[in-house]
């Protein structure tokens, strides 16, 4: 990829020329009629408003006051795109004279294809981790590829509700390189051993925002979780198989037995007649075949070996289905290593709570589908709104806390600081699960709208405000945001679908290479982090910088400073390129005079500002 | 009070008049460099070969080509009497008697995230604390003003959990990563002039400035001015050349093996004598659930000469007396052969190798027996045979900390109010010197 740099740097000159040439027309404001209903909108926001005025009143906070609309739109940009407004949409922006601007605004933002493209890549970290394509089954590329296209529809009808999508991940079935989704299943594949441990915490870690990993092993120390719960979750993804169609859950099921067989199995060893029933049905036993009960006149573990001194292992499950014995092979069944007998034993499919939402139809997992994205079950919907709360704050709702480890809705002790969620995750569920409802609620909220100033200085009162969200945080970039802001600095026109093959094109690149070594979070990303000696001296050396800021006749440093008229206009392009805002009275007094008369003509002037306005803690 | 110049800009013309005099005292720290001390004089630094994905014992250090779970792997003589270790490490066999060997580690992680965690900590993951690595403790216990590049560096750096973490301890505790060791300075340079460097930084202070009004906290939290200012110091100093290897002889670079863990190594060694205070080293690709003994044989071909070569060379630098080195990883691997010709992941019973610092060599700690552990390999972990003379991390930890004159008992209060000590084990006298 390096090598073919230089070439399609020509070739990008070449194109950008071209592309300047020809854009005579004006780029389309957000789309929509600028009286659009927001009513239903506004009923929700002010739900989240009211709560967040309870928390502040009760811990005796005052918020911080709100935030320019200008800095509101980059925070949207960052969180729903990766970047920062280009100059163009700034203008555009502050052009908008129409009531419900960043309402509209927002809106059209979700509609933009780089919101599918980039919120999938955010949400599929929870899902199928950072890794790429390490195994010749998984193919991550191809899973955010399916999870784009199902964020993407403008249309609500043709999109799919977030509880269908999430069901489609658990219960997806055939090849993951044409279906995107079952690469959600494949992901649990590690040297060809399917690990329905690592895809039981994960489900549950991503789809209802809680741990219990450590239940794979022994009973939750904190939680209420247990290792039979575990177990029994688990065995939803015991039947799953690669074969040459891809991912099945073949049961295994060979054939039926009249419910009277049932004496049959009362006894540990095998009689002649069982023998030659299964013998009739094309399946041997030996005589020192034995039989094990599972659970009392339902289920029996049928074990056999080649040798009668061999140890015997599973062979048959035999399962009371109401009116029969169905029989069948016990590959397809979920069979554990017993801690204390050594023993394999058999687990059943079974949910930690309320069974009854389990699916009724289908197989083990389309059944767990079902219970994972019940209506009633809260967990649900309290970890996509805590989740998505988190993308676009930089931090979870319950900040304290990493974004999977809420604590359970029915745990005596619920502390209402996790009332918000709910709020959110019942207007969520009201609205077909449809995820950019939830990212419009939240983005409107006062607390997505304040400023991150606050005029106290007492450490436990900014702590509390933070936690209370009764100021913005300031949060470290992500490295795509970082790499996505300087390239877009970099360009004055908008960087997304539209733009011309070649722009895309670097900017795919530069992000691969900045991303190599700027380091990704993986799927920690979310916890509270600080910037790190590495990045500073990347940001403030590395080659981006020196090449973003370049005032090379195509990038937005030499552009600017080509057509700016005046050294006013010339800082204020640099100020709203690089901050989305405009210079202070203090900071034209410091540039201005840089620009000013023979010292503007000299090299690196317009660079060096960049290269602060790139380095500074605002970026 | 300039919030990015402050006194570097006299400091760098002090630098260079320095320098261009030639008179050495004036630079700071020169005189007192750890390569020219030596000695009880000479603070102590860690050098960690981190083995990535957890070796196989029984192919590296614990060789049993008696057992049926042996394998293919020969045990081969070594300087130390009755101590063989696995055929694919030659150079390394001719090394030993400078070291020492633990073959009955015990853990009970046996995942990858959770098992790096507790082999660099010494604590299992809790919900509740991030617990600071090994090097992080060392890092904050013995700091030292006259180093101004990070004490706490990690190279060839591995995935997001494999780099060691301050934990509760800060951020900045954090190991400095480079991914391509002797390959990637270029980010420690500034690319312009000195005049451009500083009416860039003259802007970034207006532009900083602005910004922290009504955030002071907030921006401070994020380390960013701090994490510049370090940045700016580094790039100024003289010892960031410990980070090249523009002036080693290209023999050196091949006898250590020109890969990444090969100049990782040898750059560790150039830090070290700077007086970088823990330095960790990656070698990946030890995760062989599958073709185990093939995938051994490539890793050694790695670790062997750049494991050597650096005892070697640390030893030929009068550096080994206050360096110690550990070559660890998250844990070993099972007796059992899988089906892929593979062995899982395995933590009851594996291998290290600790030396250097003073620590006494020549010794070899506890043993395993495959075969014994094949037929209890499925048992719970409470129903198996103990390991023979069995060694807990943290004990292998508290003799780290005590050898580099650190009690391992000292609390820290954490940021949760709880205090913690700094290590719960107690160092194995045995191989204190």
């Amino acid at each position: 990829m390096k090598r073919l740099l230089p070439p399609a740097v020509v070739v990008l000159g070449v194109a950008l020329l071209t592309a300047i040439a020809s854009s005579t027309s004006v780029r389309q404001g957000p789309q929509g009629s600028s009286t659009a209903d927001f009513t239903n909108l506004h009923t929700a926001v002010r739900d989240v408003d009211a709560e967040l005025q309870r928390r502040w009143q009760e811990l005796g906070l005052t918020p911080a006051p709100p935030a320019d609309d200008l800095q509101v739109l980059r925070r949207l940009s960052l969180a729903l795109h990766g970047t920062i407004p280009s100059l163009e949409e700034i203008r555009q922006f502050e052009a908008d004279d129409q009531p419900n601007r960043l309402l509209r605004w927002t809106a059209s933002m979700l509609n933009d294809s780089r919101f599918a493209d980039y919120f999938s890549e955010r949400l599929a970290r929870s899902y199928v981790g950072v890794e790429e394509g390490q195994f010749v089954i998984f193919r991550r590329d191809r899973f955010t590829h399916w999870l784009s296209e199902q964020l993407r529809p403008t249309n609500p009808e043709e999109r799919r509700p977030y509880d269908a999508i999430v069901r489609d991940m658990i219960a997806g079935r055939g090849v993951w390189t044409g279906k995107g989704e079952v690469n959600f299943i494949t992901a649990g594949f590690a040297n060809g051993d399917f690990d329905e441990n690592k895809l039981t915490a994960r489900t549950v870690r991503a789809f209802l925002g809680q741990r219990i990993d450590c239940a794979q092993c022994h009973n939750h120390p904190f939680d209420t979780w247990t290792q039979d719960q575990f177990e029994g979750l688990a065995a939803h993804y015991g039947q799953v198989q690669l074969t040459l169609g891809g991912i099945r859950d073949p049961t295994g099921h060979l054939f039926d037995l009249p419910l009277e067989s049932v004496s049959e199995f009362s006894s540990a060893s095998v009689s002649a007649e069982l023998r030659k029933t299964f013998r009739d049905h094309q399946q041997r036993l030996r005589k020192h075949a034995a039989i094990e009960v599972v659970t009392d006149d339902a289920l029996w573990l049928v074990k056999d070996a080649r040798e009668s001194e061999d140890e015997l292992e599973p062979r048959f499950v035999v399962r009371r289905v109401p009116d029969v014995l169905a029989v069948s092979n016990s590959d397809g069944e979920y069979l554990v290593e017993d801690r204390n007998t050594l023993a394999q034993h058999l687990v059943d499919p079974a949910v930690p709570f309320h069974p009854e939402w389990l699916g009724t139809e289908g197989n083990r997992r389309e059944r767990l589908a079902v219970w994972v994205t019940h209506p009633d079950n809260r967990r649900f919907e309290r970890a996509i709104a805590n989740r998505v709360w988190a993308l676009l704050f930089g931090r979870p709702y319950l900040s304290h806390r990493p974004v999977d480890d809420l604590p359970s809705p029915d745990l005596s002790g619920e502390t209402d600081d996790t009332h918000m969620l709910d709020i959110l995750g019942h207007d969520f569920r009201e609205h077909d699960c449809d995820l950019r409802r939830l990212v419009q609620v939240i983005a409107a909220s006062q607390a997505f709208l304040m400023d991150s100033l606050i005029d106290w200085e007492e450490p436990e009162k900014v702590e509390a405000a933070q936690a209370a969200w009764a100021v913005f945080p300031i949060n470290q970039r992500r490295p795509e945001q970082v790499i996505g802001a300087i390239l877009q600095a970099n360009s004055i026109k908008t960087i997304d679908q539209n733009s011309h093959l070649f722009v895309r094109f670097r900017r795919f690149i530069n992000e691969r290479d900045f991303l190599d070594e700027y380091g990704d979070l993986g799927e920690d990303e979310l916890s509270d982090r600080t910037e790190t000696i590495s990045q500073a001296l990347l940001q403030m050396n590395g080659k981006f910088a020196k090449d973003m800021t370049a005032e090379e006749a195509f990038s937005a440093p030499g552009r600017i400073a080509s057509y700016s008229s005046t050294p006013e206009k010339l800082l204020e392009n640099c100020f709203l390129t690089c901050l989305t805002r405009r210079p202070t009275d203090e900071e034209k007094a410091h540039f201005l005079p840089q620009l000013e008369g023979e010292q503007g003509s000299k090299k690196g002037v317009v660079q060096d500002i960049y290269w602060a306005l790139f380095n500074s803690p605002e970026f | 009070m300039t919030l990015f110049q402050s006194h570097d800009l006299t400091r760098r013309e002090t630098l260079k008049l320095a320098a261009g005099l030639g008179v050495s005292f004036l630079l700071p720290g020169m005189e007192l460099r750890a390569a020219e001390r030596r000695g009880d004089e000479r603070p102590r630094s860690l050098i960690t070969l981190w083995m990535a994905g957890g070796p196989s014992q029984l192919e590296t250090w614990d060789p049993h080509p008696e057992s049926k779970h042996g394998g293919p792997t020969r045990a081969i003589s070594t300087t130390i009497p009755d101590l063989k270790i696995a055929h694919h490490l030659p150079q390394m066999a001719e090394q030993m008697h400078k070291l020492s060997v633990i073959r009955s580690l015990v853990s009970k992680e046996g995942d990858h995230q959770r098992g790096t965690y507790f082999v660099q900590t010494g604590y299992r993951p809790e919900t509740t604390v991030v617990h600071p690595s090994l090097g992080s403790i060392l890092t904050q216990q013995r700091p030292d003003d006259r180093v101004e590049i990070p004490m706490h560096v990690s190279l060839a750096t591995g995935d997001g959990f494999v780099v060691p973490r301050g934990g509760y301890l800060g951020d900045e505790y954090d190991a400095f990563r480079i991914y391509d060791p002797g390959h990637n300075i270029r980010n420690m340079r500034q690319p312009v002039s000195d005049e451009r460097q500083d009416r860039r930084l003259a802007n970034l202070e207006v532009v900083a400035r602005t910004f922290r009004k009504g955030r002071e906290r907030q921006v401070d939290e994020t380390l960013h001015q701090h994490m510049i200012e370090r940045a700016l110091t580094m790039m100024l100093s003289e010892q960031l050349k410990a980070f090249e290897l523009d002036d080693e002889p290209q023999a050196v670079i091949e006898r250590y093996g020109d890969s990444r863990f090969g100049r990782g190594c040898l750059v560790a060694r150039r830090l070290v004598q700077q007086g970088v205070r823990s330095i960790q080293v990656v070698l990946q690709g030890f995760d062989t659930h599958a073709n185990n003994f093939e995938g051994h044989e490539i890793q050694c071909a790695q670790l062997d000469p750049a494991f050597a070569s650096l005892v070697q060379d640390l030893e030929e630098h009068d550096l080994l007396q206050s360096t110690i080195v550990l070559c660890i990883g998250e844990f070993g691997r099972t007796p059992k052969i899988n089906a892929l010709d593979g062995r899982d992941h395995w933590p009851q019973g594996f291998s290290c190798v600790v030396g250097g610092g003073g620590l006494k060599s020549g010794v070899v700690i506890g043993g395993t027996d495959p075969d014994r552990a094949a037929r209890e390999q499925d048992r719970p972990d409470n129903s198996r045979s103990a390991t023979d003379d069995p060694v807990q991390i943290p004990d292998l930890f508290a003799t780290i900390l005590k050898q580099m004159n650190i009690s391992p008992d000292r609390e820290i209060i954490t940021p949760i109010g709880r205090p913690i000590a700094l290590c719960e084990g107690t160092p194995i006298e045995r191989l204190m010197g």
